[in-house]
């Protein structure tokens, strides 16, 4: 069962990949490895598909760095919880496809280490007895989302969604 | 209701009237793209099947790693040589300078037009009235390939500078203020819309660029400087390029500049800004000055004057690093780098230098770094725990000598 990885407020993308583990610096097959090197140097060989990440307020600020969540996506994160995101990592989110929810309640109420499951498309979280409902992402975002990003929805369309 | 200068713009680009809150699509006058993901840049071009619709839009900039500091960086700098020349687009090689310097100096933001660039600090246009914005590699590829991007009209803060800024005190200072008001998040998906009123108009290009730059440390999507000074002289500003008096903010802050005193901003959050006064003493292994932020000709010259018959302490390594390859031969010209030589300064290749931690002076554990870049996250410049206070650059400088954080005027009392 997908496990939360629970951080504080404010993560920085320098804390979710350092600058100095770039692709273009350590290689492209290798960059991932370096997720949250720093913070959480176990997350890397410890994160399993599926697992979701819960941010406390302002989640991603700093640099726009889009291989800070591309070495997220790589390892298999598909969803982030936050109370709120900074603005080109909610944007770069979307781009690779990974589901930006926001929610306080939600983010206080889990625990690092929780066994969850999260419906994507519903925004329906469980743990145990318990259920959480996410509001699902806006419909500009939605619709390319199920394309699988922005990028995909782009090739197949030739356009951005509502364009 | 009027409308701000953001949505000023965007209406122009849009061709109707647009609000706050609105989805838009809007052409984009320049696209920038950084070294250090020019290679995912490249590898979503292909994936699109699509090569950049105005190449002439398009420009790459060799400076986050300049020059090549190991073989994966070299490799993927000689892809960035390949790809511009196949593709006919503008490439600025190692030395050059840090990419927002670049443009600006190249005269590739003009105020009104929509500048997306790979790197968080392309708020750094809004000092000559372009709305400048950071994004991501595929954001990017896809504003390339597309020639448009989409955006959320941005509702607006007001930050009002007023009054001239004392002996002493920059504009860096001012800048550092401003995050410590709006806070890291402050101003998120907003733009931050700048007033320079009562004297403050006399703010240079270069000063401005420093507060627009900033910008983004508050969480803006742009940060733009309502043209006056000197800008109206340098750039060709259309009539109805102003916000309207009755347009809404979300909020409004004034800063008078003539009470301010010089600021440093304390590890690891940007937004924890203190006068220098509060934290002085911590003794500094090393200092930077440079970046887009504050490596423009006036920071080399504020801190010559601080370091003119002096000398680094001796415990301390001063990396100046110039912001570009204009900045550089004007410094060389006008005898400032002499005096930074002379007092013990290291000169760098022109470029982002050790800002992000990659080379040319990155941070061992424990060690402390007075930097006039823009960011202190954890980390950032190297070990986990190596500590970054920004500040201005005559702070830096006067640190630089005393071996510790403090002012030049402390600097003079202990030496007098």
């Amino acid at each position: 069962m997908p496990r939360v990885w629970k951080f504080g407020d404010q993560i920085n993308t320098d804390d979710i990949l350092p600058g100095k583990y770039a692709p273009f610096m350590v290689g492209e097959d290798r960059f991932h490895l370096y997720a949250f090197a720093h913070l959480r140097p176990e997350f890397a060989k410890e994160v399993r598909p599926g697992d979701i990440l819960v941010f406390g307020r302002n989640a991603g600020l700093g640099s726009s760095r889009e291989y800070a969540p591309e070495a997220l996506k790589r390892l298999g994160i598909r969803a982030i919880i936050a109370k709120s995101y900074a603005r080109i990592f909610f944007r770069n989110l979307v781009n690779l496809g990974i589901v930006p929810f926001e929610s306080e309640e939600v983010v206080d109420a889990l625990e690092d280490g929780d066994q969850v499951e999260l419906d994507l498309e519903t925004g329906v979280l469980t743990r145990g007895e318990e259920r959480f409902l996410l509001r699902p992402p806006p419909p500009f975002l939605l619709e390319a989302l199920k394309e699988g990003s922005l990028l995909d929805y782009y090739k197949k369309h030739g356009r951005f969604p509502g364009e | 209701m009027g409308q701000t200068l953001a949505e000023k713009i965007l209406s122009h680009k849009v061709g109707r009237p647009v609000r706050a809150g609105e989805l838009v699509v809007v052409e984009v006058d320049q696209v920038m793209v950084v070294d250090s993901i020019a290679g995912s840049f490249f590898k979503r071009l292909e994936y699109l099947n699509a090569t950049p619709r105005y190449p002439e839009r398009v420009s790459i900039v060799i400076d986050h790693v300049a020059p090549a500091a190991n073989l994966e960086v070299a490799k993927a700098q000689k892809e960035i040589r390949e790809w511009g020349k196949r593709l006919g687009i503008r490439v600025f090689d190692v030395g050059r300078g840090v990419c927002h310097q670049v443009l600006i100096e190249e005269g590739l933001a003009q105020p009104g037009w929509i500048v997306v660039g790979s790197d968080s600090h392309s708020t750094t246009y809004g000092a000559v009235g372009a709305f400048g914005t950071g994004m991501g590699a595929t954001d990017i590829a896809l504003a390339a390939a597309s020639g448009r991007t989409w955006l959320r009209v941005p509702e607006s803060v007001k930050v009002v500078f007023r009054g001239r800024l004392p002996k002493g005190v920059t504009a860096k200072d001012a800048a550092l203020e401003m995050v410590r008001l709006l806070t890291a998040e402050g101003a998120t998906y907003m733009a931050v819309e700048i007033h320079l009123l009562d004297g403050a108009e006399g703010l240079s290009r270069g000063e401005r660029m420093t507060l627009a730059n900033l910008t983004v440390e508050a969480g803006a999507k742009a940060g733009l400087v309502v043209p006056s000074g000197e800008i109206l002289e340098m750039y060709r500003v259309p009539d109805w390029f102003y916000p309207d008096p009755d347009a809404h903010y979300v909020r409004e802050v004034e800063i008078d500049l003539s009470a301010l005193t010089p600021r440093v901003s304390v590890p690891f959050y940007v937004d924890n800004v203190h006068e220098v006064a509060q934290v002085k003493g911590k003794r500094v292994d090393q200092v930077f000055i440079g970046t887009c932020t504050n490596g423009r000709i006036e920071d080399l010259r504020a801190a010559a004057e601080v370091l003119k018959g002096r000398k680094v302490a001796p415990w301390v390594r001063l990396l100046v690093i110039p912001a570009s390859s204009q900045v550089l031969e004007e410094a060389a010209r006008d005898g400032t780098l002499l005096t930074l030589l002379e007092a013990g300064a290291t000169i760098g290749t022109p470029g982002c230098g050790p800002c992000m931690g990659r080379h040319m002076g990155v941070l061992a554990p424990g060690e402390v770094c007075v930097s006039t870049s823009n960011r202190n996250f954890r980390g950032r410049m190297g070990a986990p725990d190596a500590e970054i206070y920004l500040a201005s650059p005559r702070v830096a400088a006067a640190s630089a000598v005393a071996g510790y954080l403090t002012t030049p005027e402390e600097l003079e009392e202990t030496h007098a």
